[in-house]
């Protein structure tokens, strides 16, 4: 673990040492923040309810491109530097090292929600706020976001090219966000609840409406844990 | 420790990269992996690693095999091409490879600067190592495999990109651990074998063609000894003629006529018999050079066919 921890600090280091992590943290502020608050159709005012329904809305969304643009360059950038030869011939396991990279990338994702506690606390102030239902919502973000790292992480170790990991990363969100959700509306029977069941967006929105049922929890922390074993097994099956 | 590699064979598609190769190092050795491009070092030393998995035959370390024992801590490895973090600075970097092989944490500092003072870091701690020379990043790859101290030291052409002023102490340091380490060094600079290792290990094609010291290998290659004389006292010609009646002489050739110089070659060494001969004819000899083999034409004898 404590090696882990060695490849988290790196992998955040790099991030902040290049201007990566500023510009996407600035992005994901600026379009949530545009949408929260001034968009005019459909912005806090317009709604005149003191939720964050909009914002985690937008977050989801931004998450949805800003995952995969940190994951991309994780696994494929050392395998096309040949790092990966070094990181392998050291004495960490392969678990470990994605582990430490999952963490750098969710440290980096909890950063920018972080800075988004200047509007929990703008709103609460504003009507009669629901607190629960913001911090299911916060939750929401922090479950799906390690959702997408996985899927980020695994479509990074399928190649040496970060174009490549941030398309297949999106592809296979696209299918977990969209495809899902649309087969299960023109397929019905146990079919359709299968495809229902997989749809990301099924299971966040129950989240940020302040339900919290283990069966979200267990789909999110399950897709998490598919993506880092997948990419494991991709690193471990080489030469 | 003591690797042990066994009846080694690794195939990529039709291409057989390693083709049942045995061979043993020692502790305090240090093994000079020759061969050339595409002849199957690189896959070899990947095996020893385990960074790559081999096809049949084994890997031993202390009786152990590669695949199942976890050698990793025990092993520095320099790969080929040397690939680095180029955005890091020197001393992260390092303190970064120190930490995951697991240097304990009161000893990290120490390491780093031990390493630095070998390697000859100090000017270059600071900087980027994106923004080094080739000669300075070589030696970040050769610090970084060396961080945790390590039993067995694998080296893939560890000098390239050196100025021959770094070469001198990159040898010079390579012999220094070699004297308590295991090293497998590979490269295609044939002096450099020579003058690092204490053993040389010629492979070709997947193959092993040659195992030895250099002085062995001469003596396997050619049996014909070569001296090289120069004579005065009288008509070059007659000298030639005269040398080449002794016994077991097969040719001697005048080489320059204006110094006077002849080339002898024979079947064993009869540098006593020559220099009799020229005495008993009261000639001058200036010069009685014996000329080793070149272990360029070992090499070349070996590959080629």
């Amino acid at each position: 673990m404590n090696q882990s921890w060695t490849i988290a600090k790196k992998e955040l280091r790099s991030y902040f040492d290049s201007l990566v992590a500023y510009l996407l943290i600035i992005i994901f502020l600026a379009f949530t923040g545009f949408f929260t608050w001034i968009s005019g159709n459909g912005d806090i005012f317009f709604r005149k309810q003191a939720d964050l329904n909009v914002f985690f809305q937008t977050a989801m969304w931004t998450l949805f491109f800003f995952i995969p643009a940190i994951t991309m360059k994780m696994i494929a950038e050392e395998k096309k530097s040949g790092t990966i030869e070094l990181l392998l011939t050291k004495n960490i396991n392969t678990l470990n090292l994605i582990i430490g990279k999952f963490l750098a990338a969710f440290l980096l994702v909890c950063i920018a929600l972080g800075f988004t506690v200047v509007y929990y606390i703008t709103v609460s102030r504003l009507g009669n706020f629901d607190h629960g239902a913001t911090l299911c919502g916060y939750l929401g973000l922090l479950l799906m976001s390690a959702a997408f790292i996985g899927i980020g992480l695994f479509a990074s170790s399928l190649t040496n090219n970060q174009i490549v990991a941030f398309l297949v990363a999106l592809i296979i969100g696209v299918i977990f966000m969209f495809v899902f959700d649309i087969l299960a509306g023109v397929q019905g029977g146990w079919l359709g609840e299968l495809f229902y069941t997989l749809s990301i967006n099924e299971h966040f929105s129950s989240i940020s409406r302040g339900v919290i049922d283990t069966k979200d929890i267990i789909y999110f922390c399950s897709l998490t844990f598919l993506g880092i074993t997948l990419s494991e097994y991709m690193i471990s099956k080489r030469g | 420790m003591n690797i042990e590699v066994k009846n080694l064979a690794k195939t990529y598609g039709p291409q057989k990269a390693v083709d049942d190769i045995s061979f043993s190092v020692k502790t305090g050795e240090i093994l000079g992996f020759l061969g050339p491009n595409g002849a199957g070092k690189t896959t070899t030393m990947k095996i020893i690693t385990n960074f790559i998995d081999k096809d049949n035959g084994d890997v031993q370390i202390q009786g152990d095999s590669v695949s199942t024992g976890n050698f990793k801590k025990n092993i520095g490895y320099l790969p080929e091409h040397n690939p680095l973090y180029e955005d890091m600075p020197v001393m992260d970097y390092l303190q970064y490879c120190a930490e995951l092989q697991g240097v304990a944490k009161s000893k990290v500092d120490q390491r780093i600067r031990e390493m630095i003072k070998l390697c000859g870091l100090n000017a270059e701690k600071h900087k980027k190592i994106g923004e080094l020379s080739k000669g300075y990043r070589q030696r970040v790859g050769l610090a970084q495999a060396m961080i945790h101290d390590p039993e067995i030291l694998i080296l893939d052409e560890p000098t390239t990109g050196l100025d021959p002023n770094q070469i001198v102490e990159i040898r010079e340091l390579i012999k220094r651990i070699g004297r308590s380490k295991t090293v497998i060094l590979s490269t295609h600079i044939l002096p450099e074998v020579e003058a690092t290792c204490d053993r040389i290990l010629i492979i070709n094609k997947g193959k092993i063609v040659a195992d030895g010291t250099a002085d062995t290998l001469r003596k396997q290659a050619s049996s014909n000894v070569i001296t090289r004389l120069q004579i005065s006292g009288a008509a070059l010609n007659d000298i030639r003629n005269k040398l080449g009646l002794i016994p077991g002489v097969k040719s001697a050739q005048i080489m320059d006529l204006d110094s006077n110089r002849i080339e002898i070659e024979s079947d064993h060494n009869i540098a006593e018999v020559i220099f009799r001969t020229i005495v008993k004819s009261n000639w001058v000899i200036t010069e009685m050079i014996p000329v080793e083999t070149k272990l360029e034409d070992i090499f070349r004898d070996l590959t080629l066919n």
